[in-house]
């Protein structure tokens, strides 16, 4: 019987914030030394009050609003009580029944069209602090507490370890948009947890949910989700039950292992924040933090397909940051009516991306800016050097930081478009290669190929391609 | 409403307490006590008052986003048991 997954997921990621959630430590957690950013607020004394950061409430309206939830006008906090030495309080302040914006969507691209996935609820809350083992202790650092956290919970809507993996990347990128958070699993400021039921296909009530955590990176969610969804399915088809459990991916086995029942469920025992009012909203309000939002990756997706006739695949990855699309633009426009947009496009995803991770360099700082990149392309679509040559200057654009015109006059790259002098090399090729010319006569069209390529070697690649294959073609034919 | 011992317990557990027995059954019979004072109240009329989260007439009390001065580490390294600069409890697994 095939089976489908229900899957919903819930997403933790840490705002960025000068301060804490609640107090006035830094909330730059990770870089000070263990326990030198906190105060009577974030270690829970007693008798302390929190104050509520503006910036990072504001920024989860912002989150609500770039997935399109409705804001109600009126939120407010709760307490969550557990007891874990991570919370120094014995409850961590969230938000329980009235978050800050819910019902909202969110789209991704797959293979078969875009796909909508609702967004249940975005709420703000407070990190805890970290907790590392050692020996027979727990160590910890409360440098985190406090910092604030939104959490971004889905509808059960998606279905694959594909689409989960591309919702991370679309909220990733929103963050990043937006400039709230960085969306760094690997460090983790961005964590999720994914439950995860199967049913036959085309039933509509739910099976089992199984919880699953501790994913360090985009890579581990989609892991951890398609080792899961088997594990379910072979326990279904065997006649077993799926437990509801909570499991844990352990990254060094590839698998799924179980963590803990969930059986005598959390008792969270939620009530009204009382050392916290109540934040009420006018429309004015909301309308003013709606104005602050940037063009979102889904308009500026649809945008860059529209005006400048891209691949929807590659605008999709040039979206996905906001630095790269911006770049992008000004190098279309600098090389407007002489390069074509997707031509530009071509040049910054497969070539200048490249670099920049081979290099390590950010896209944003590196020497070659989006006009050095269109100065390259338009010498290239004048024909003066080839493109394999113009990959070479490229290169040694990003690593010496000297112009395109400068680096083709040093080395003396200019393509050779001298018929003349072509013409000599490709019959000194002729002769060297009797066999394949032999071939392409014989109707072999691959040698050809072969014969230009003995061409470009001899002028080390800096001859005219297409005058090239025409003399080839020329004295072949006779 | 009277609460049975078995709530009483799970009450002592989620707040980390440990109760005798002698301790469980008068807890018992206090905390059902406080319960049916609450049934008292809930007799009162009040359809005509909006819920309420809180007591004191006040919102959107929210403070700008700076960073300040923390507390010196030493003064947080008072723990009964620190090690390094981290404070330090008993193994929890999880
Ligand atoms: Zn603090």
């Amino acid at each position: 019987m095939p089976y489908e997954a229900v899957i919903g997921m819930e997403v933790h990621a840490q705002l960025i914030t000068e301060s804490k959630m609640f107090c006035h430590c830094s909330s730059a957690y990770a870089s000070a030394p263990p326990n030198s950013h906190t105060c009577p607020v974030c270690l829970g004394m007693p008798g302390m009050l929190p104050l509520a950061n503006r910036r990072a409430v504001e920024a989860t309206v912002m989150m609500g609003l770039a997935l399109h939830c409705a804001i109600p006008l009126f939120s407010k906090f709760d307490r969550k009580n557990y007891m874990y030495p991570d919370l120094p309080k014995g409850y961590q302040i969230s938000q329980y029944d009235m978050p800050f914006a819910r019902n909202g969507s969110i789209t991704v691209p797959l293979e078969q069209g875009i796909k909508t996935i609702r967004i249940r609820r975005v709420h703000l809350e407070e990190d805890t602090a970290k907790l590392t083992h050692q020996g027979g202790y727990t160590l910890i650092d409360f440098n985190r507490s406090g910092v604030p956290l939104i959490e971004i919970v889905t509808e059960s809507d998606i279905r694959t370890a594909e689409e989960a993996w591309r919702y991370l990347v679309a909220l990733r990128s929103i963050l990043r948009y937006l400039g709230i958070g960085s969306g760094n699993m690997e460090e983790g400021a961005m964590r999720c947890e994914v439950n995860i039921s199967l049913r036959p296909v085309g039933r509509e009530e739910l099976g089992t949910k199984v919880e699953v955590k501790n994913m360090n990176s985009f890579r581990a969610v989609r892991q951890a989700i398609a080792y899961e969804i088997e594990r379910q399915t072979r326990l279904l088809e065997q006649g077993e039950r799926v437990e509801q459990v909570t499991m844990g991916w352990d990254e060094a086995n590839h698998r799924t292992v179980f963590q803990r029942s969930k059986e005598g469920a959390e008792d969270y025992r939620y009530f009204p924040e009382p050392d916290l009012p109540p934040i009420i909203w006018t429309e004015a309000d909301i309308d003013a933090i709606r104005a602050r939002l940037p063009e979102l990756p889904d308009a500026k997706l649809k945008r860059l397909i529209e005006q400048y006739a891209l691949k929807a695949d590659d605008a999709y990855l040039l979206a996905d940051e906001r630095a790269t699309a911006d770049y992008f633009e000004v190098a279309a426009q600098a090389c407007a009516g002489v390069v074509e947009a997707q031509t530009v496009a071509n040049w910054l995803l497969s070539e200048l991306l490249r670099l920049m991770r081979e290099s390590g360099q950010e896209l944003s700082a590196n020497p070659v800016t989006a006009g050095c990149l269109a100065e390259l392309l338009k010498i290239v679509s004048r024909g003066e050097i080839n493109a394999t040559v113009a990959k070479e200057v490229l290169a040694e654009m990003v690593s010496s930081g000297k112009s395109a015109p400068e680096i083709i006059q040093t080395r003396g790259l200019k393509q050779i478009s001298d018929a003349d002098q072509l013409r000599q090399m490709v019959e000194q090729v002729i002769a060297a290669n009797g066999q394949a010319a032999q071939q392409y006569r014989d109707g072999k069209d691959q040698a050809l190929r072969f014969l230009i390529g003995q061409v470009m070697r001899q002028t080390r690649g800096q001859a005219n391609v297409s005058i090239v294959e025409s003399l080839l073609r020329e004295l072949l034919a006779r | 409403m009277k609460l049975d011992r078995d709530q009483v317990l799970h009450i002592a557990e989620l707040a980390k307490l440990g109760l005798s027995a002698e301790e469980a059954d008068r807890f018992t019979v206090q905390l059902s006590a406080i319960l049916e004072y609450f049934e008292l109240l809930d007799q009162l009329d009040t359809g005509a008052i909006p819920p309420t989260a809180m007591a004191i007439d006040q919102h959107n009390v929210l403070r700008k986003d700076s960073a300040g001065a923390s507390l010196p580490v030493e003064t947080v390294l008072q723990a009964p048991r620190t090690i390094g600069q981290f404070i330090a409890v008993k193994a929890v697994l999880d």
